[in-house]
């Protein structure tokens, strides 16, 4: 764990947008990557995404609109309280394997 | 104690009285056993995660406690705020998700190391067979690192590093003080269970103190010089509890030498510090288990395969949690759950004859300030060109210093919020 808020900020950076090419997995496997990556949302959003404390729930929201909130959070567009710091650690290819991720629970 | 951690084959304890080896070959997921010890953050989520990934693999959890009381938001119930029911977890939604639960201790084992799997020998006399065994022992507090510090004293210095029984001895010491008395804090050397923790629960004392029993005085005896989110809690400290508090570290007061619970003396190298209620937080090892079974190194710790979690010195057997070193990641429970799934993933491709594939973690952890000042520190982790777990570049990083109180406000609201979700997520 990096220690510091100076460190922080120096760490943000110069933030990429690069996109990369979407990685062509068979869709069993891109399902299975979607799933890993979006493993650890649930520890604040709720099994599933269906929070039942104060965070908000996401287990309800469509995909092209969680890629676009998780883009925005990314890049700082929108102003979050800890999900700019986390949505800066995931590619656009990424996003959207969580995003399908979550869709294909509802 | 451990000499023999290189041996393949690890014979422990009197339970077994000879190696029992299954020699099967690597089982195709079906019908495969995977044999989980702990039902902490990391075990428990390990084990829930592959009933859902893989259900043809029968999970089996040891657990010798029958409810789990967490170590996180046990701060809150150590400072009057919460009751220790509202941090105390029972196995039956484990049992639900179709886990094999038994309450019991494990003993010893014999990983033969490999695809032949092997026994995990219990307390109570009955033994678990598995092909892949995943240890989550958290932590042991060392006894022997602190003169005067021994499990007797710990009755009277809690360090309540473990929560439970010792969460509530310090509390009672602390609503038993009167008002004008001094509490320390302890604070070791890293590294050790939850960094920020020790500074979460002098917050917390803090408010207890000041609404409560305002003449008294905090020290918080540090054993180093700097700590996570540093910043943000001395701020929040001046703005909240002012010379309340006082934050020591130590090249200021020297490394803690020795205790003497009879007399509520701390001593230090260069101080000596008398105090009415002291939390004595020693310097940790892996847990008992992970000793027993050779998992851990020099250090105490147990080193892994930052993918699968595999330990390095026993094959065959997967650790996780606080017991182990994972690179960039700190010992919290956010991190274990997150190891715990992405060890399920790892299992259910090894034990289905593939290989696992890259993971992905993360951790946030948040720390109370106050009751209505929440600060957090997130991460995002990936494993390496080193091989080690690591930060993500430009990801990550603490709370914004200086934030207005509605950031303090919605922060704290969400530390609550993270608790819920994150113990429906394991244990509900």
């Amino acid at each position: 764990m990096l220690g510091g808020e100076a460190m922080g900020a120096a760490r943000r950076g110069a933030m990429f947008g690069l996109v990369l090419t979407s990685l062509a997995l068979p869709a069993g496997a891109e399902m299975a990557r979607g799933d890993k990556l979006a493993g650890s949302c649930a520890a604040c959003h709720g099994p599933e995404g269906r929070s039942p404390g104060e965070i908000p729930a996401i287990a309800d929201i469509a995909p092209e609109e969680m890629a676009r909130l998780l883009g925005a959070y990314r890049s700082g567009e929108l102003e979050g309280t800890v999900m700019n710091r986390i949505a800066r650690g995931f590619t656009d290819d990424e996003i959207a394997a969580i995003a399908a991720h979550f869709a294909a629970l509802r | 104690m451990t000499a023999t951690a290189l041996t393949r084959r690890h014979l422990i304890g009197t339970a077994l009285a000879a190696p029992f080896v299954l020699g099967r070959p690597a089982a195709a997921a079906a019908g495969a056993r995977v044999a989980v010890v702990g039902a902490g953050f990391a075990g428990a989520s390990c084990a829930r995660a592959l009933r859902r990934i893989a259900p043809e693999i029968a999970v089996t959890l040891i657990e010798p406690e029958a409810r789990i009381v967490t170590c996180p938001f046990s701060n809150l119930v150590i400072a009057g705020m919460a009751e220790i029911d509202s941090i105390s977890h029972g196995l039956d939604g484990l049992r639900a998700a179709g886990i094999e639960v038994i309450e019991d201790r494990a003993v010893g084992a014999d990983p033969a190391g490999g695809a032949a799997g092997g026994t995990l020998a219990l307390a109570g006399g009955g033994q678990v067979g598995f092909d892949r065994l995943v240890v989550a022992p958290g932590i042991d507090l060392r006894f022997d690192a602190i003169a005067g510090y021994d499990e007797a004293a710990s009755a009277i210095m809690p360090h309540a590093w473990k929560a439970g029984a010792q969460t509530l001895i310090l509390r009672d010491r602390l609503e038993a003080m009167p008002d004008g008395g001094t509490v320390a804090i302890a604070v070791p050397a890293n590294p050790y269970r939850c960094p920020p923790g020790p500074y979460e629960r002098a917050s917390l004392i803090a408010h207890y103190l000041k609404t409560r029993k305002p003449r008294s005085k905090l020290l918080v005896i540090d054993g180093k010089d700097s700590f996570s989110k540093q910043g943000l809690f001395l701020d929040g400290w001046a703005e909240l509890y002012g010379p309340l508090v006082e934050w020591i570290p130590v090249s200021q007061a020297g490394s803690l030498l020795g205790v003497d619970p009879a007399k509520g003396e701390i001593v230090t190298e260069f101080s000596r510090f008398v105090a009415d209620v002291a939390n004595i937080i020693p310097p940790q090892r892996a847990g008992a288990l992970a000793q027993t079974l050779g998992l851990a190194g020099e250090g105490g710790w147990c080193s892994v395969d930052p993918q699968s979690f595999e330990s390095l010195l026993v094959p065959g057997v997967h650790v996780l949690g606080d017991a182990i070193v994972a690179g960039a990641m700190p010992k919290s429970g956010f991190a274990a759950s997150s190891q715990g799934k992405a060890c399920a993933h790892a299992l259910a491709a090894l034990l289905g004859g593939q290989a696992p594939q890259a993971p992905s973690f993360i951790n946030t952890c948040y720390s109370l300030v106050g009751p209505e000042y929440g600060i957090s520190v997130a991460d995002v982790f990936r494993v390496g060109g080193s091989g080690k777990i690591e930060a993500v570049e430009g990801a990550g990083g603490t709370s914004p210093r200086g934030a207005a109180p509605e950031v303090r406000r919605d922060e704290a609201r969400y530390a609550r919020g993270w608790y819920a979700s994150i113990t429906a997520d394991i244990w509900g």
